[in-house]
């Protein structure tokens, strides 16, 4: 393993990974069922020096990324590091409008972006347009062959100064840039790579934008430092993910929990389609690997008893993380009854990509894990159940928000960041993850209720999504009960959401329904906004809420 | 080079046929989500079906942010 604590910066430690194995392969772009390129780290390290070198001529000090899944994301991220620039990386999903705040709001003065992108974008400052075609009008940007410039300078940053600046996912209101240190950056590698080390040779699949916190971790730092290849897919595509998996036979890859569930639909169909004599030895053969794996995932006894459910990820798998949002447990359990390892965990920008994570060697699939090494987390106010509000102190907190030193204040007190999270923990140190604090009823018993907690007994409802919420959480006086949002696909759903809501016990039963026609806003790793959805349906008004 | 309004009657009579709706029943217009009832995994597979009839290459960045018909047939269109 890699000793990054002899690294005071990102750019210190990565150009130590570029010198010392520039012959590695560093990344391969894939292009659907092919190979679109391929780059050995030394690759990398030129371009992105040339990338640096036009960077330090223009005398950049933040530089905005917004690009999809792909490898000029690492050489713009390494080139703007390299020169002791800040990285503002920012989710190419979002809309015109919202770059342009945030693009504001970080005074960032160069941007790169893709070509389609900046079709409708502008920019003030310095931009490099990746992908332009021959001919396009750039509009005064630079085309991204041409942002080249001569030798860089290396600057050097402490641990202390600021890397990166993210802007935390899913905010209505005012914009909250997380400024995130190299420290921070360095701490969770090294904590995160103690669990889930690269191996030289080892492939990562990446498959969410390298905005994502843990595609930052997990899909650039840490298989440089370690010397490991990572593809990119850049669609969404099951059948080309599933391909990759078996391609590049791959060890790691980071998914969302709506991507898991997905992957879980497909081989629980695929199983349930063997019948006759098969189906019966493989019942078997189920049953003895849930066995074998009733304490953690053991991918060695899935593969010998389960080999062409394994084969389906390319036999050499070490673990499928899983963030970001709320894991389904029995989405976990399924996973881990067929010796597949999903890491899950927990994690807030403020806190660096992971704040928790369900190690193999006390898996529990109903918590988020237990904290990582260096990182303390404690429950605020704690009531007589046990449940507050989670507060986490460590290497890993942000160093503040950006221009914003009284939400800085209101959320980082005396060391601790207040998370907005609701949680228990257990004995053994594991977190159960409840809900966020602002989204959760009191019920007339006083008993707390969150309706993240709720929505996994919904799971499988015929509609196409659904989203519970507290009513007073989508309409200013709305009551203190909670309602569910329903995407209804032309099946009838109230019955069937009638029938799991008796099943629940009576303080937790949803109150009313609503029929949604649009589709849920969900940011690029495809967790539904609940700001959003709740401002949309806000402003719609609740003419069309239903008694249940 | 076919003309624009081929594309997006192309386009509409494929959306029907994959997604078994009354063809009669789709608008230009409509946002695509709702009228087909699909999702956006569901809608990205509706690209492949699109990609196979066109014979164009479309990027799954090409359904980002476009929600209606006719906003789907100009990309596909500004690609033949």
């Amino acid at each position: 393993m890699p000793d990054l604590a002899r690294h005071a910066s990102l750019q210190s430690a990565l150009r130590a990974a570029f010198d010392a194995r520039p012959d590695a392969l560093a990344l391969i772009e894939a292009h659907r069922d092919r190979d679109h390129a391929r780059c050995p780290c030394g690759g990398v390290r030129s371009a992105a020096l040339a990338c640096a070198g036009w960077l330090q001529e223009r005398d950049a000090r933040r530089v905005a990324i917004v690009l999809t899944n792909q490898s000029k994301w690492h050489v713009a991220a390494a080139a703007a590091l390299w020169i002791g620039a800040e990285i503002v990386p920012l989710d190419p999903k979002l809309t015109p409008g919202e770059h342009a705040a945030l693009l504001a709001h970080a005074k960032a003065d160069v941007l790169v972006t893709e070509f389609f992108l900046w079709r409708d974008r502008a920019f003030a400052g310095h931009a490099a347009v990746v992908e332009a075609p021959p001919n396009a009008d750039l509009r005064g940007a630079t085309r991204w062959e041409e942002a080249r410039g001569g030798e860089p300078r290396f600057v050097e940053r402490g641990r202390d100064d600021v890397a990166c600046i993210v802007y935390s996912s899913g905010t209505g209101g005012r914009p909250k840039g997380c400024r995130m240190t190299h420290g921070n950056y360095l701490s969770q590698c090294a904590a995160l790579l103690r669990h889930h080390s690269f191996d030289p040779g080892d492939t990562y699949l990446s498959i969410l934008p390298t905005n994502h916190a843990i595609d930052f971790m997990v899909g650039f730092l840490g298989p440089y430092v370690c010397g490991a290849t990572v593809v990119h897919l850049r669609t969404l595509r099951p059948e080309f993910v599933r391909d990759a998996f078996t391609r590049y036979r791959i060890a790691y890859c980071a998914l969302v929990p709506m991507i898991l569930t997905s992957l879980a639909d497909g081989i629980r169909a695929k199983l349930a389609a063997v019948g006759g004599a098969k189906g019966v030895l493989l019942k078997a053969l189920r049953g003895l690997t849930r066995l074998a794996c009733r304490s953690r995932p053991r991918p060695a006894v899935g593969r010998l008893l389960l080999g062409p459910v394994h084969g389906g990820f390319g036999g050499r798998l070490k673990a499928l993380f899983v963030g970001g949002a709320f894991s389904d447990p029995d989405t976990l359990r399924f996973f881990r009854d067929l010796g597949i390892p999903v890491a899950n965990g927990y994690g807030l920008t403020e806190a660096g990509t992971v704040v928790t994570l369900n190690t193999f060697d006390a898996y529990r699939p109903d918590t988020v894990g237990r904290p990582l090494e260096g990182t303390e987390v404690r429950i605020h106010e704690a009531g007589p159940d046990g449940v507050g509000e989670v507060v986490v102190r460590g290497p890993t907190v942000m160093k503040g928000y950006l221009d914003d030193p009284a939400l800085t204040a209101e959320t980082i007190r005396d060391g601790w960041l207040h998370t907005g999270d609701l949680g228990r923990l257990l004995p053994t140190g594991h977190l159960v993850l409840l809900g966020r604090k602002k989204n959760m009823i009191v019920t007339a018993g006083g008993k707390n209720v969150y309706p993240e907690d709720i929505e996994n007994v919904f799971e499988g409802l015929p509609a196409k999504e659904f989203c519970v919420f507290a009513e007073h959480y989508l309409w200013k006086g709305g009551a203190d009960r909670l309602v569910v949002v329903v995407r209804p696909d032309g099946r009838d759903f109230v019955d069937d959401l009638r029938r799991r809501n008796r099943g629940l016990p009576d303080f937790k039963r949803v109150a009313a329904f609503l029929s949604w026609e649009r589709d849920f806003p969900r940011t690029a790793s495809l967790k539904v906004k609940r700001n959003d959805l709740a401002a949309e349906i806000g402003e719609a008004g609740s003419g069309g809420l239903r008694e249940l | 080079m076919a003309a624009f309004e081929q594309t997006l009657s192309e386009l509409l009579d494929l959306a029907a046929k994959h997604f078994e709706v009354d063809r009669a029943s789709l608008d230009p217009d409509q946002d695509f989500f709702k009228a087909l009832e699909i999702d956006s995994l569901k809608a990205l597979d509706l690209l492949t079906r699109l990609e196979t009839h066109f014979r164009v290459e479309l990027p799954d960045y090409e359904m980002q942010g476009v929600t209606d018909f006719r906003t789907l047939a100009e990309r596909i269109h500004a690609r033949l």
